[in-house]
C-alpha cells in the first residue's frame, strides 16, 4: 500500500496519464471541431478503429512509420468522407450514419485482419521515445514525463493550434457561425454544406491519428475492436469540455488518469480488488461525467441537425 | 427627390410546390427614395426582396440594377451591386460579438482576423454618424430586439450597401424606437441611400415613404405616389374590401375576479430584479391592458406568470388557486392560455408541421388522444378548423410550420390559444406581424372572447392595438405598475409620460384622474 504514496508511483501515474490521454485528445479535439460546425459524428470509435488498423497493415508492409501514420490520417479522412456524403450531401440522420461508421470500422478491421493479417502475429516497430534533455534529467519526473514519443509531445500544441483555428480564423468563425445559425452564413454567401465537410473530414482525420497512435506508438500489434470504447469517452469528453479544444484537452487528461491508475493498481500486488472492476473504471468515470453536466447550454444550437436551403 | 430608376424587377415567378409565391411581380424602385411595401400576410413580399438580395432563385423573370441585370441566386453578387436586406427573422449568430457578425462570410476564408479592431473602430464611426449606439464588441445574444435590429441595419451599411431593404422592421419595436428607425431612414437618404421599407403599419407608410406598392398574391397591383393616396385607400388595396379602423365592443360589465396577481416579483435571466412587486386584478368579461416601453419587466412578468420563470415573491391566483410553484405544464392544464412574446422562441416548433403544433400543450387529452394514442382525425379536423376560421395561408396542415410567412405563423398561436377556451388568457404581443385584415380580425376574436366572459391580459408594446380593444390600461416602468389609464386615444400624451416614467403634471380638466399606484 505505502508504494502507492510514493513519488515514484505518482510520477509514473501522470506520465502514463498523457500517454494514455494522448488518443483521446486526438479524436475529441476533432469531434469539437465538428460539432462546432453543428455535426454530431458518433462515429468516432469506427473511424479509430480503422486508423488503427490501415496504420498497422501500412507499417507492416512498408516499415515507413511517417508513412504509416500518414495512412491512419487518410484513413480516417475517407471514413469522414462516407460519413459527410450521408450526413451532409443525403441529409440522413447523423446518429444513424454515425452507429453505421461504428458497425463498418468494427467487421471491415475484423474481416480484413482475419483474412490478410491474423497470421503474422508479429508486432511493428513503434515510434520511438524521444529524450529531453535537462527536463528527462528531473528526479522521479524526468524520465515518466519527458521521455515519451513526438505524438505524446504534440498534443501540447494542438489545442493552441485548434483554438487558433476556431477563435482566430475567418475559416473558424464561420465555421463556430455554421454549427449556431447556418441559414446566416447561407446567407452571407458561403455554403453551409461545404464548411461542414470541412469540419468533418478534419475531425475524423485526428480521430483516425489517434486511432493511428494505438497500433503505432501504443502497442505494436493490432487487436480487433482494439479502441475499446475510446471514440466514445472522446465524445463524453466533448461535451465535458463544453466544446472547447483547451478543455478537451484537459478532460482527456482526467480520463487518461483513470486508464492509468487503472493500469497501476492491477500491478499492485497489495491491492485486491478484481481487475474487471478497475478496467471498468474509466468507463464508470464517463457515466458520473456525463450526469454531472446537466447544463447543455452551450452545444451548438443546430448540433446533429441537417441544414435544408430554401 | 426620386432620381432615376435604380432597380426593376421585371415579371418574377416563384413557387414552392403548389403554393405560388410570386405571380409575375414587377416593380421599379427609383434613386434615393423610401419606397414602400405592403401587403397581406403571405402575400408575397418577403419572398420577393430574398428573391432580390440572392437568397432565393427566382423560377423565371429578372432582376436589372443600373441597367446591369443581376445574377440570380448569388448574395455575394447582389452585396457588390449595394444590395443589402435586413430580414424579418434577424440573421445573426447569438454566440457571436457585434464584429464578428459583421465579418462574417467577409473575405478569404484562410484570413486571420487580425483586423478585428479596425472593423470595431468602423463600426464605432459608422454607429456615431448615424446615432445607432452599437458596440462591437457586445455579444448578440445579450442585446434585446431593438438593439439587435440596429445591429443588423448598421451591418448593411457597414458593407457599404447603397439600396437598403427592411422587411417589417417596426415590428419589434417600441413607439419610441419605430420613430428613431423612420429617423434614421430620413438621414440614410439624404446619405444618398435608397431605401425598401416593408410594414403592416400604414401610419409609418404614409410618414416615411415616397412611394408606396401593395401586393395581392403573389403580384404588385397597385402603385401611388405616397402623398396621393391615404390609409383608407391603401387598406382597401391590400385587403380587397373596406377595413374598420375602430372596431365596436360592449360596455364594460364588471365580472368577479379571475385572476389575481399580489406583490409579485422576480428576476430576469441575469438574476437581477425585472418585476418589482406588481399587483392588479383582472376580472371576467375584461381586457386588462399592460403598456410599457420594452424592457420594464413585461417579459419577465409573462414568464412568472406561465411558470417558465421562478417568482421571488408574491402570489398569482386563478379562480382562487395559487399559480406560483406550479410548473408550466400545470399551469397549462388549468383554465390558463398563453400567447408567447417570441413565437419562435416559446410559440412554435418551427421543423413541426401545423397539425402537431396546434396540440401542442393537448396532445396527451381528449379530443386529440384516447388510451394513449394520438386520434389524428381529430388533430386534423381540428387544425383544418383554426387554420379555416383564422384565413392562416398554408397550402396544407401537414406542411412544416416554418414554411409559413411570419403573420400566418402568429395567426396560428393565437388561434390555437384562443381555441383552448381558457378562463385566463395571457397575450403578449397579439398582432406581431400581422396585416392589417387580419388585424381586425384577430382582436374582433379577443374581443369575442371578453363578450363570453374570459378574463384577459394583454401586454403590449403598441398603443393602438391596446386602446382598440382594452377596458383598462396599466403602465409598467421598471418593473413597477406606475397608473392606470382609461383607453382615451386623446390621452396619448398623459401614457407616453408614464411610460417614460415621469408623472403626468398637465392634466386637462374635466378627465379622469390617473390612478397611481
Ligand atoms: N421556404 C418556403 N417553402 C414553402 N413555402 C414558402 C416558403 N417561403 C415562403 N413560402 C410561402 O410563400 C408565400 C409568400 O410568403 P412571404 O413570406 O413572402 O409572405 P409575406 O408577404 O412576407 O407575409 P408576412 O407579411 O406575413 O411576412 C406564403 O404563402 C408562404 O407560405
Ligand atoms: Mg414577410
Amino acid at each position: 500500500m505505502e508504494h502507492i504514496l510514493t513519488l515514484g508511483f505518482l510520477a509514473t501515474t501522470i506520465g502514463a496519464t498523457w500517454r494514455l490521454a494522448t488518443p483521446i485528445i486526438f479524436a475529441s479535439i476533432g469531434e469539437v471541431v465538428s460539432e462546432r460546425a453543428g455535426v454530431l459524428n458518433i462515429g468516432l470509435e469506427g473511424i479509430m478503429l480503422i486508423g488503427a488498423f490501415v496504420g498497422f497493415w501500412t507499417m507492416y508492409e512498408t516499415g515507413h512509420l511517417p508513412l504509416a501514420f500518414l495512412a491512419a490520417v487518410l484513413s480516417g479522412v475517407a471514413a469522414g468522407l462516407v460519413f459527410a456524403l450521408f450526413a451532409i450531401t443525403i441529409k440522413a440522420n447523423q446518429i444513424i450514419v454515425g452507429a453505421a461508421i461504428n458497425l463498418l470500422g468494427l467487421g471491415l478491421t475484423s474481416f480484413l485482419f482475419r483474412t490478410y493479417l491474423v497470421h503474422t502475429g508479429q508486432g511493428v516497430r513503434i515510434a520511438p521515445a524521444i529524450d529531453i534533455p535537462l527536463l528527462s534529467g528531473i528526479p522521479y519526473f524526468g524520465a515518466p514525463l519527458f521521455k515519451q514519443n513526438l505524438l505524446v509531445y504534440s498534443t501540447l500544441l494542438l489545442p493552441p493550434i485548434v483554438g487558433f483555428l476556431l477563435y482566430r480564423t475567418s475559416f473558424g468563425l464561420t465555421l463556430r457561425a455554421v454549427g449556431e445559425h447556418p441559414k446566416a452564413v447561407d446567407v452571407a454567401g458561403r455554403s453551409v454544406a461545404l464548411y461542414r465537410y470541412g469540419a468533418v473530414l478534419i475531425g475524423s482525420g485526428l480521430a483516425g491519428l489517434g486511432g493511428g497512435y494505438l497500433t503505432l506508438a501504443h502497442a505494436n500489434q493490432f487487436v480487433e475492436g482494439m479502441t475499446s470504447g475510446r471514440g466514445f469517452i472522446a465524445l463524453a469528453v466533448v461535451v465535458f469540455a463544453r466544446w472547447s479544444p483547451a478543455g478537451s484537452f484537459f478532460v482527456s487528461l482526467l480520463f487518461g488518469m483513470f486508464y492509468a491508475l487503472q493500469l497501476q493498481l492491477q500491478a499492485e500486488p497489495s491491492i485486491h480488488i478484481p481487475y474487471q472492476a478497475l478496467q471498468a473504471m474509466p468507463y464508470l468515470a464517463t457515466i458520473v461525467a456525463l450526469l454531472l453536466v446537466r447544463n447543455r447550454m452551450d452545444a451548438p444550437a443546430t448540433l446533429g441537425v441537417p441544414y435544408r436551403k430554401a | 427627390m426620386a432620381g432615376q430608376t435604380l432597380l426593376r424587377i421585371e415579371n418574377v415567378h416563384k413557387r414552392f410546390g403548389a403554393v405560388i409565391a410570386s405571380a409575375g411581380a414587377s416593380i421599379e424602385v427609383r434613386e434615393g427614395e423610401i419606397y414602400a411595401l405592403l401587403g397581406e400576410n403571405g402575400a408575397g413580399k418577403s419572398v420577393l426582396m430574398s428573391i432580390l438580395c440572392g437568397v432565393l432563385t427566382a423560377d423565371e423573370g429578372r432582376i436589372v440594377c443600373r441597367g446591369v441585370e443581376l445574377q440570380p441566386g448569388s448574395p455575394e453578387e447582389a452585396v457588390r451591386r449595394g444590395i443589402g436586406m435586413v430580414h424579418q427573422h434577424f440573421m445573426l449568430v447569438p454566440n457571436l460579438t457585434v464584429a464578428e457578425n459583421y465579418v462574417l462570410g467577409q473575405g478569404s476564408p484562410l484570413r486571420v482576423l487580425s483586423h478585428m479592431k479596425a472593423v470595431s473602430a468602423r463600426i464605432r464611426e459608422l454607429s456615431d454618424k448615424y446615432g445607432l449606439d452599437v458596440r462591437p464588441d457586445a455579444l448578440v445574444r445579450n442585446l434585446s430586439v431593438g438593439e439587435q435590429q440596429r445591429v443588423e441595419i448598421l451591418k448593411v451599411l457597414y458593407h457599404g450597401i447603397d439600396l437598403l431593404i427592411l422587411d417589417e422592421p417596426t415590428a419589434v419595436l417600441t413607439p419610441q424606437e419605430t420613430d428613431r428607425l423612420l429617423e434614421l431612414l430620413r438621414d440614410l437618404v439624404a446619405d444618398g441611400k435608397t431605401v425598401i421599407f416593408i410594414s403592416h403599419k400604414l401610419d409609418e407608410v404614409m410618414r416615411v415613404s415616397d412611394r408606396v406598392s401593395v401586393m395581392r398574391d403573389g403580384k404588385v397591383v397597385f402603385t401611388t405616389d405616397t402623398s396621393a393616396t391615404n390609409p383608407r385607400e391603401l387598406a382597401r388595396m391590400m385587403v380587397g374590401r373596406d377595413v374598420l379602423m375602430e372596431l365596436p365592443r360592449e360596455a364594460a360589465r364588471q365580472g368577479e375576479i379571475v385572476l389575481s396577481v399580489r406583490d409579485l416579483a422576480c428576476n430576469n435571466e441575469l438574476g437581477l430584479p425585472a418585476v418589482r412587486g406588481v399587483s392588479f386584478d383582472v376580472r371576467r368579461n375584461e381586457i386588462v391592458g399592460i403598456a410599457g416601453v420594452s424592457g420594464n419587466g413585461q417579459s419577465e412578468l409573462a414568464l412568472a406568470m406561465s411558470g417558465l420563470a421562478p417568482a421571488t415573491a408574491g402570489s398569482i391566483r386563478l379562480n382562487g388557486e395559487e399559480l406560483c410553484g406550479l410548473s408550466p405544464a400545470a399551469i397549462n392544464r388549468r383554465s390558463f392560455a398563453h400567447v408567447p412574446e417570441d413565437r419562435h422562441k416559446m410559440g412554435i416548433v418551427l421543423p413541426l408541421p401545423l397539425t402537431e403544433n396546434v396540440i401542442l400543450q393537448r396532445y396527451n387529452r381528449p379530443p386529440f388522444s384516447a388510451r394513449g394514442l394520438l386520434r389524428s382525425r381529430a388533430v386534423e379536423d381540428h387544425t383544418r378548423d383554426l387554420v379555416q376560421r383564422f384565413k392562416v395561408k398554408a397550402r396544407d396542415i401537414d406542411v412544416p410550420i416554418q414554411t409559413l410567412s411570419g403573420g400566418n405563423q402568429q395567426k396560428l398561436v393565437v388561434a390555437r390559444e384562443l381555441a383552448r377556451h381558457p378562463d385566463f388568457l395571457l397575450i403578449n404581443q397579439l398582432t406581431r406581424g400581422i396585416d392589417i385584415g387580419a388585424m381586425e380580425f384577430v382582436m374582433q376574436e379577443v374581443l369575442k372572447q371578453r363578450e363570453a366572459g374570459k378574463a384577459i391580459l394583454l401586454i403590449s408594446t403598441e398603443l393602438e392595438e391596446l386602446f382598440a380593444i382594452c377596458d383598462r390600461i396599466l403602465v409598467i416602468y421598471e418593473g413597477r405598475i406606475i397608473g392606470e389609464m382609461p383607453p382615451d386615444r386623446s390621452r396619448l400624451d398623459e401614457i407616453g409620460l408614464l411610460m417614460a416614467g415621469k408623472e403626468p403634471s398637465a392634466r386637462s380638466a374635466g378627465s379622469e384622474p390617473v390612478r397611481v399606484h
